[in-house]
């Protein structure tokens, strides 16, 4: 598999969201904001990829029976790292995400592609991976996020072009399903063509 | 591929991880420890601003027993008199805990009002976090009975959002019985 085709089969053939429809806790829940889905998004793509390449070099010695825990730590590890970046310099940020940041440890994508992807393959290409999947997911949240935004609250990235409320019901629970729903038939009737 | 389990690698294995992973997280919060302190000082240190008249001396956070109050800042004048408190106050919201600092002048009238922290459904409850809204603009310099309209009191509520206003005009009531009591 050529070094680019690792990068855009995150985004089409493998996307998390969409295809795979891994990770839908962070998906439903964070995306009721174009910007709250893309900070979601960076913030899992970071975490991602170190332990995309950190898994990826310890892979070969750790014992298989205890490969699980292992992972979770060095995981769990990245997260705290990034919790704890965030409080220190982007407060704003934290505020908004705080509640899903320690959920990202959780997130099967992660767990997933440590699995299926780099405990098997060198660091570059385990790397490339994670920045892939990585981008397929924030760019999955940031247009779930500007669907439910537009209709939810009128607006794109905060910017408000009505007056007054959108459709309440896409900024709530129901409205994240619907979206997710529709956006997934849409995106794999585009990709298969 | 993975190496063969053994009890004795997995034990060692496991430690070893374990005990790299301690020491990046050890390092990163004694690095973070200052910024977060600083941040969460600064962030305190603009809600105080925003409900308080401006100029005059802050006190350090003083404690209180009463009940919903977190803590709150004496602000005194030039001449020692006290001008205003800004009380910290906590009630239960429509989705969780509802955290205010509120602004009160000596005399009971409340000065302004901030969210500290919320969990109230978006574009319901969560219209108490906008600032200019009729709901927020009402409380500078509230001096009225401190209940919604529908419970017989002068605060506004906002539409379809009244445990939300509820719970905001409880802990603003808390804030200033406990203004009251120190005036007393």
């Amino acid at each position: 598999m050529s070094k680019f085709s690792l990068i855009t089969k995150g985004l089409l053939k493998e996307n998390p969201t969409f295809v795979l429809v891994l990770g839908m806790c962070p998906t439903l829940a964070t995306t009721t904001s174009a910007m709250n889905g893309l900070e979601m998004g960076l913030a899992t793509m970071f975490v991602l990829i170190l332990s995309n390449i950190v898994i990826s070099l310890i892979a070969p010695v750790v014992p298989d029976k205890v490969h699980i825990p292992v992972y979770i730590v060095v995981i769990a590890t990245f997260v705290t790292v990034l919790q704890l970046l965030m409080q220190a310099f982007t407060p704003d940020v934290y505020k908004t995400l705080g509640l899903f940041i320690p959920l990202i440890v959780v997130n099967c994508i992660i767990l997933g592609r440590a699995e299926a992807f780099a405990n098997k393959n060198g660091v570059w290409d385990s790397a490339l991976d994670g920045i892939g999947i990585g981008l397929g997911f924030t760019l999955s949240l940031t247009v779930i996020g500007i669907v439910r935004e537009i209709l939810g609250s009128g607006a794109v990235f905060g910017f408000k072009f009505i007056t007054g409320d959108g459709i309440l019901a896409f900024v709530m629970a129901p409205g994240a399903f619907l979206v997710l729903g529709y956006l997934m038939v849409l995106f794999n009737k585009l990709a298969k063509k | 591929m993975a190496a063969k389990s053994s009890l004795r690698n997995m034990a060692l294995c496991l430690t070893a991880v374990c005990l790299v992973c301690a020491a990046v997280l050890g390092v990163t919060y004694a690095v973070t420890k200052e910024p977060i302190e600083a941040a969460a000082v600064a962030e305190a240190q603009a809600s105080i601003a925003k409900v308080l008249p401006k100029g005059d001396a802050i006190s350090e956070e003083q404690t209180s027993d009463a009940e919903g109050i977190l803590g709150y800042y004496v602000q005194t004048a030039a001449d020692g008199s006290v001008s205003a408190y800004a009380v910290k106050s906590v009630t239960g919201g429509f989705g969780g805990p509802l955290t205010l600092m509120v602004g009160v002048l000596p005399d009971g009238t409340v000065f302004n009002t901030s969210v500290l922290s919320h969990s109230e459904t978006p574009g319901l409850g969560a219209k108490c976090t906008e600032e200019n809204s009729h709901f927020r603009e009402q409380w500078k310099g509230f001096a009225g009975r401190l209940a919604v309209t529908k419970d017989g009191g002068d605060v506004d509520a906002i539409t379809a959002s009244t445990i939300t206003s509820r719970a905001y005009t409880k802990a603003i009531a808390q804030a200033v019985a406990l203004v009251k009591s120190l005036e007393d």
